[in-house]
């Protein structure tokens, strides 16, 4: 900032104390990500013996190999692993599909639901909006146990990938307040001459409206995508099932499972990295935009 | 309308879309949101296990409630968990958004800050779970080395706490530090030039007009982590499980026991709504008590 401080030649100590801090933060930021990474890259004896190197020890790709199957069990349990483990493949499916549908839905229904409430006229308009809106002040734990009850009960959809998905898949209360504000802020002008066109509200609504608002619905989706994407008591509730489980659920089983006195640390620092990857991916491909989405969530 | 030929059918037309458009959410919002709302609160008035039909016992799980000495030991710890976490984040969370505001604003650092937000509470707590495992933790290899004993940390009835609200100072503070400096860039640059004319000094800037221009958005920050820290639970699924002896029996996970753990659902839905009390309570004081709604920049 030039406009505050009083620009002296040479640099300032108070700039020299704001650099320490800030690479001091950076630094207690990215070495625990750091940590997990080497570890899952070093060899299950060298970890209890060489516990200080900042790089792998003793390097083998043996964690990522159990942890992504490619061993017989035997073969696993003499490294110091656990038979079963996690099953990565399953779990990294199951995180896609559960993620990727919700997102899908929730995005485009919330989307109309937001357009009629942006732009078309009907009774009680606000007062549903309202509601929704109340919705939002409603903390999850309050809906957790009716809501798992719905799914073991009436709907009987325990351990599948509806049961998981369904609560936020047609709408949530965030989504549609979210995609109404933007809709709102959009010029009347190009729906009104595309209705002079003689369009019809869904025509301008696919259209006009959707293709306008991409910026706003990826922002929204990759906000949701993380959300989901990083949830773990409802699958684990819902989806405990083996061949139902999560990213998430499968790590924390992976390590339920691991002996109390020396865990495979090893193994579960691999799995941890594997999972890291989809997160860091969007990060990297969406960064600028993940920043200032998440900038954007502090004035909702 | 600037057609004035059929108003009337273009009305009706308008008036199906609309409800075309908003039903599939209203069925979401009915199911999923308002319904077990109101079945939540429904159910914390009766006895029920899941097999036997629920059996209406009016306010006799709110009467034991008052009375649950291992409830009031979840609200204490929880309650303390809070006090560790958000003064501390906040500040620290605050330091770094100044710092950001005044000498970067490098999209990339932000990036970087925000990163342990990004990651699943699951990962973060297994990261933090080897970083402070007693024998071979790396925290603990520092900590020897430099000549103290090693520390149990998650093992520990008085450290569990301490540390598990540090791994989400970890997890939170670049979050809210984002949430901040958006704030921040809002507040307008002369108000600062003027104060320096008149030869105000940093500390009393920071304290005559920072903070009170930054009030608004330090409320919201505030409301939404105290809300979301009420709720802790992924992180104690990892690292303690409620333990070492109940020290880290937070309310959350209370509930989870009662309901998913031992069945019995009226009482889980019972301190459900207690702990949604409790929030809103929160919350309305805390609006009212800063007023959250007024900025001094008006």
């Amino acid at each position: 900032m030039t406009t505050r401080t009083q620009t002296k030649p040479g640099i300032s100590t108070q700039q020299i104390f704001a650099w320490i801090f800030l690479t001091l933060v950076i630094v207690v930021t990215l070495f625990p990500v750091w940590w997990v990474v080497r570890t899952g890259f070093s060899s299950k004896q060298e970890i209890y013996v060489d516990t200080f190197n900042l790089m792998p020890v003793g390097p083998t790709l043996n964690n990522f190999k159990r942890v992504l199957g490619m061993f017989s069990s035997e073969e696993a349990v003499a490294q110091g692993g656990t038979a079963s483990g996690m099953d990565f493949w399953m779990n990294l499916k199951n995180s896609l599909i559960v993620s990727t549908t919700t997102i899908l839905g929730q995005t485009f229904f919330s989307a109309m639901a937001a357009y009629s409430f942006a732009r078309l006229k009907f009774r009680f308009r606000e007062q549903i909006f309202f509601l929704y809106l109340t919705a939002m002040m409603i903390p999850g734990v309050v809906t957790l146990v009716p809501n798992y009850i719905l799914m073991a009960r009436e709907l009987q959809w325990m351990n599948t990938y509806q049961g998981i998905i369904a609560p936020s898949f047609l709408m949530t209360p965030f989504a549609v307040f979210f995609l109404r504000q933007f809709f709102l802020s959009i010029n009347h002008e190009l729906e009104e001459a595309a209705k002079l066109d003689g369009a019809s509200i869904p025509l301008i609504f696919m259209q006009v409206i959707l293709p306008l608002s991409v910026p706003a619905l990826s922002t929204l989706a990759i906000l949701q995508f993380l959300g989901n994407w990083n949830d773990y008591l409802w699958p684990f509730l819902i989806g405990k099932a083996e061949n139902m489980r999560t990213l998430t659920v499968g790590l924390a089983v992976f390590q339920s499972q691991t002996p109390q006195g020396s865990p495979d640390w090893g193994g579960l620092m691999a799995g941890t990295t594997l999972s890291l990857i989809p997160t860091i991916l969007i990060f990297l491909v969406f960064g600028r935009r993940a920043v200032n989405a998440i900038q954007f969530t502090g004035f909702r | 309308m600037t057609i004035r030929t059929g108003t009337r059918t273009a009305q009706r037309n308008e008036l199906m879309w609309a409800l075309l458009f908003i039903v599939p959410s209203l069925i979401g919002f009915i199911v999923f949101f308002a319904m077990p709302s109101v079945r939540g609160l429904l159910m914390s008035f009766t006895n029920w296990d899941l097999l036997r039909p629920a059996k209406f016992t009016g306010l006799a799980n709110y009467i034991k409630l008052l009375s649950d000495k291992e409830f009031r030991h979840a609200l204490r710890v929880t309650a303390y968990y809070v006090v560790l976490n958000i003064p501390l984040q906040t500040v620290i969370a605050l330091g770094m958004a100044v710092m950001l505001d005044r000498f970067t604003k490098s999209t990339f650092i932000r990036g970087i800050l925000i990163l342990p937000w990004l990651l699943p509470n699951i990962i973060v707590a297994l990261l933090w779970l080897w970083m402070l495992d007693p024998t071979l933790g790396f925290i603990n290899q520092i900590i020897m080395s430099l000549g103290f004993e090693r520390q149990p940390f998650l093992g520990s009835v008085t450290q569990a706490m301490p540390t598990i609200a540090g791994i989400n100072i970890w997890r939170h503070a670049g979050y809210t530090a984002i949430l901040l400096f958006a704030g921040l860039q809002n507040i307008p640059k002369d108000v600062y030039e003027a104060a320096a004319i008149d030869g105000a000094d940093e500390r009393q800037m920071f304290m005559g007009i920072t903070l009170p221009l930054l009030r608004p958005v330090l409320i919201f920050v505030l409301v939404t982590s105290l809300i979301g820290s009420f709720q802790i639970f992924d992180t104690i699924v990892i690292t303690t499980k409620g333990g070492p002896v109940d020290a880290t029996r937070v309310v959350y996970w209370y509930i989870y026991e009662y309901a998913f753990v031992r069945f019995k659902m009226g009482y889980a839905a019972t301190i459900s709504v207690a702990l949604f009390l409790i929030l809103i309570t929160i919350t309305v004081i805390q609006m009212r008590y800063f007023k959250a709604d007024t900025s001094d920049l008006d």
